[in-house]
């Protein structure tokens, strides 16, 4: 019985997070959705499933992740004190996995053999193809021709662990591209397919499931926090891209209503330029990919493109459940442009000996931006979702293209 | 009674299955796609299917993703969709026009404004792919009430617990989608056809029209032969795309091309002269 009023009661039975969310598909995948559903409600009441979760959660990721405390950062940013959520540290180096082994232990429930996902930054299909080889099963990933350029470490990972790497070439060939080009594919491969979609977005219950796979992410760091410190944070910091890593942390907190919630949106080359990746900021409400959510659109209603230097955030939409706690208010909603997560990505490296993925780099920016207006009695949990080997040579690239050199001898 | 209504009638009173044919409006230009619109009826289109373009087509082929790329890049719009429709309905007052396309356009510019200005432009159906029964009332009941049908979808994958659910808000006809896949790639059998049909029609007395995968005047003649209508759309597009030139302009004859291919493809279906039916 409900004690009290919460924020994590959604969604709805009929997949809404208010009016965000829902079941935008064509009717040939909506009983396919509705399959998933079902099979996905008796899994989770089901003790051997969660067990078995678990088990590979702990000695296949390797989770518990820890929550470290960033001394360096801290004293550099000059303010609040600085854990990082170090999901780099998961086998495959993000966060991605926690739902990938979820979602394979579900496709094998459900008699399925193969497998399909879109990737942007390529961790995602890692994750989906290191757990296809792990569980025996057959892996398509759907990736933009332009990803599969500036990601190409990823590209060699997945077909190296056996996934058949599908270019996407439609649109500007990222993510969005990737994602139409996946939902083609399941409706022409209905029966032995599972689509693994890797963010708290797409269609019911995809948004609700993801967020439960990856709410591991918060639960711990809530645990971990209070024995660290005591008591629980003051805030808490992620980058938003669907938002699967956010949502994932700040889940568990949504009713701690003395902690404030900071998702960090990809603002690209500045929310004015209109080249971004900020569509809760930038955007406003449509239907896209299955949900109801905000989403970077013109006038007339098409679908814009997103840029971020960070492939996982550069997406034009976001996942419902943030879009609803966007609109309550209950959730902080900002930005940090390319530059800010290059230099944010270049400090970690220096201070902390972490290499973050442009993705997280995003977030540790925000925090460099207000932690010294904090205190040092301010308590922040920024979440580390990713690692940055598979951005170097981006890095590389962008540091080039601005005349930068590294200090050192690296130049 | 609505057009479409009353074309079923008159193609059930003439003897035999309807011709639905799609195209993209604004492909390749706003002008081309007026001229082919307008040459539709007298080519042996029944009923017209009029594609809004959309950014994000997932439930077409390639064919049909080009050719909202054209249409996007010639400059259409949602307002610019209903201009042709308006100017179409200016000459022809008989024939179904049936606007296909996804939701977030109509969203976008707003629903109760657009199924009034759909309606006065002359707008007879909607056919919104990702709105199924359990999204679609938002848009279906403000359609229905300016006298808009609202035509859903049914699949391979429709089972018989689900097709109920499908057909309770149904109106105008019911669209067998007859491939689990994208719009033009793969065909299905004659047989999984009629067996399909004949299932639909025991949960329905709705017109059943069937389409997605069929190319050939041969395939549109024997879907005729089980159902109501046979819908053609990325064969037709293929043909539009095929008489661009070399910059993506329409090239001289391509407007006859593409008329004269609707015209090959009707007349597989007539029992009766062409033109017997009002237009």
């Amino acid at each position: 019985m409900q004690s009290k009023n919460t924020l994590r009661a959604g969604p709805d039975d009929s997949g809404h997070f208010g009016i965000f969310g829902g079941r935008y598909v064509a009717e040939t995948l909506m009983p396919l959705i509705l399959a998933v559903e079902k099979a996905y409600g008796e899994a989770k009441a089901d003790p051997a499933f969660t067990a078995q979760l678990r088990q590979y959660l702990k000695t296949y990721v390797g989770r518990p992740s820890p929550l470290y405390f960033a001394s360096r950062l801290t004293e550099a940013f000059g303010g609040a004190k600085i854990y990082l959520k170090r999901e780099d540290l998961n086998h495959t180096g993000a966060h991605k996995v926690n739902n990938c082994v979820g979602q394979a232990l579900l496709a094998k429930r459900m008699g399925k053999t193969r497998i399909i996902a879109e990737t942007g930054a390529g961790q995602h299909g890692v994750a989906t193809a290191t757990v296809c080889a792990l569980f025996g099963l057959d892996c398509v990933i759907y990736m933009g021709a332009t990803d599969i350029e500036r990601q190409a470490p990823n590209v060699y990972r997945m077909k190296l662990l056996g996934a058949e790497v599908k270019p996407v070439t439609a649109g500007a060939a990222t993510l969005k591209d990737a994602m139409n080009d996946a939902m083609r594919d399941w409706v022409s491969h209905v029966d032995d397919t599972y689509y693994m979609i890797g963010t708290v977005a797409g269609p019911h219950p995809y948004p609700m499931m993801v967020r439960d796979f990856q709410t591991v992410i918060g639960e711990e760091a809530k645990a971990q926090i209070l024995e660290a410190e005591g008591r629980l944070p003051d805030s808490l910091v992620a980058c938003i891209g669907g938002g699967s890593n956010a949502m994932g942390l700040f889940h568990p907190f949504l009713d701690d209503s003395e902690v404030r919630i900071i998702g960090v949106e990809a603002a690209g080359h500045g929310l004015s330029s209109g080249q971004h990746a900020a569509s809760l900021q930038g955007g406003r409400p449509g239907v896209l990919h299955g949900n109801r959510t905000y989403l970077l659109q013109t006038a007339d209603g098409q679908i814009t493109e997103a840029h971020s230097i960070s492939a996982g955030l550069d997406y034009p939409g976001v996942g419902p459940e943030h879009a609803w706690l966007y609109d309550i208010g209950r959730v902080e909603y900002v930005s940090a442009t390319d530059d800010q997560a290059l230099e944010a990505f270049l400090l970690t490296t220096r201070l902390e000996g972490i290499i973050p993925a442009l993705e997280s780099s995003h977030a540790i920016a925000y925090a460099k931006t207000v932690a010294k207006g904090l205190g040092p009695e301010h308590v922040m949990v920024v979440s580390l979702s990713g690692r940055g080997d598979k951005d170097v040579a981006t890095v590389a690239k962008a540091l080039g293209a601005a005349g930068q050199t590294l200090a050192g001898d690296l130049s | 009674m609505s057009r479409i209504a009353a074309r079923f009638a008159a193609l059930k009173g003439a003897g035999r299955a309807g011709l639905v044919t799609f195209v993209t409006a604004g492909d390749p230009d706003a002008a081309t796609a007026q001229a082919i619109l307008d040459g539709l009826p007298a080519a042996g289109a029944d009923l017209i299917e009029l594609g809004m373009p959309f950014s994000d087509p997932m439930a077409d082929g390639p064919a049909i993703q080009l050719a909202s790329q054209r249409a996007l890049a010639a400059g259409a719009t949602l307002a610019s969709t209903l201009d042709m429709v308006r100017r179409f309905r200016s000459k022809d007052a008989a024939t179904p026009i049936i606007l296909m396309g996804y939701y977030n356009p109509i969203y976008s510019h707003g629903v109760a404004a657009f199924c009034g200005e759909a309606a006065a432009a002359g707008v007879d159906g909607l056919i919104i792919v990702d709105l199924p029964p359990e999204e679609a009332e938002e848009l279906a009941a403000p359609a229905r009430a300016q006298g808009i049908d609202f035509i859903f979808l049914t699949a391979p994958t429709t089972d018989e617990a689900r097709l109920p659910v499908v057909l309770r808000q149904a109106s105008g006809f019911v669209y067998y989608v007859s491939i689990t896949g994208v719009t033009g790639t793969a065909s299905a059998s004659q047989d999984a056809i009629a067996s399909a049909v004949s299932r639909l029609r025991r949960h329905t007395s709705l017109p059943v029209a069937v389409g997605f995968g069929l190319k050939t005047a041969r395939q549109v003649a024997e879907v005729a032969g089980v159902a109501d209508a046979a819908v053609v759309g990325s064969a037709i597009v293929q043909r539009l795309a095929a008489g661009l030139d070399a910059n993506g302009k329409a090239g001289p004859g391509l407007v006859d091309d593409v008329l004269g291919l609707v015209a090959e493809l009707a007349a597989g279906l007539c029992s009766k002269p062409q033109g017997s039916l009002p237009q």
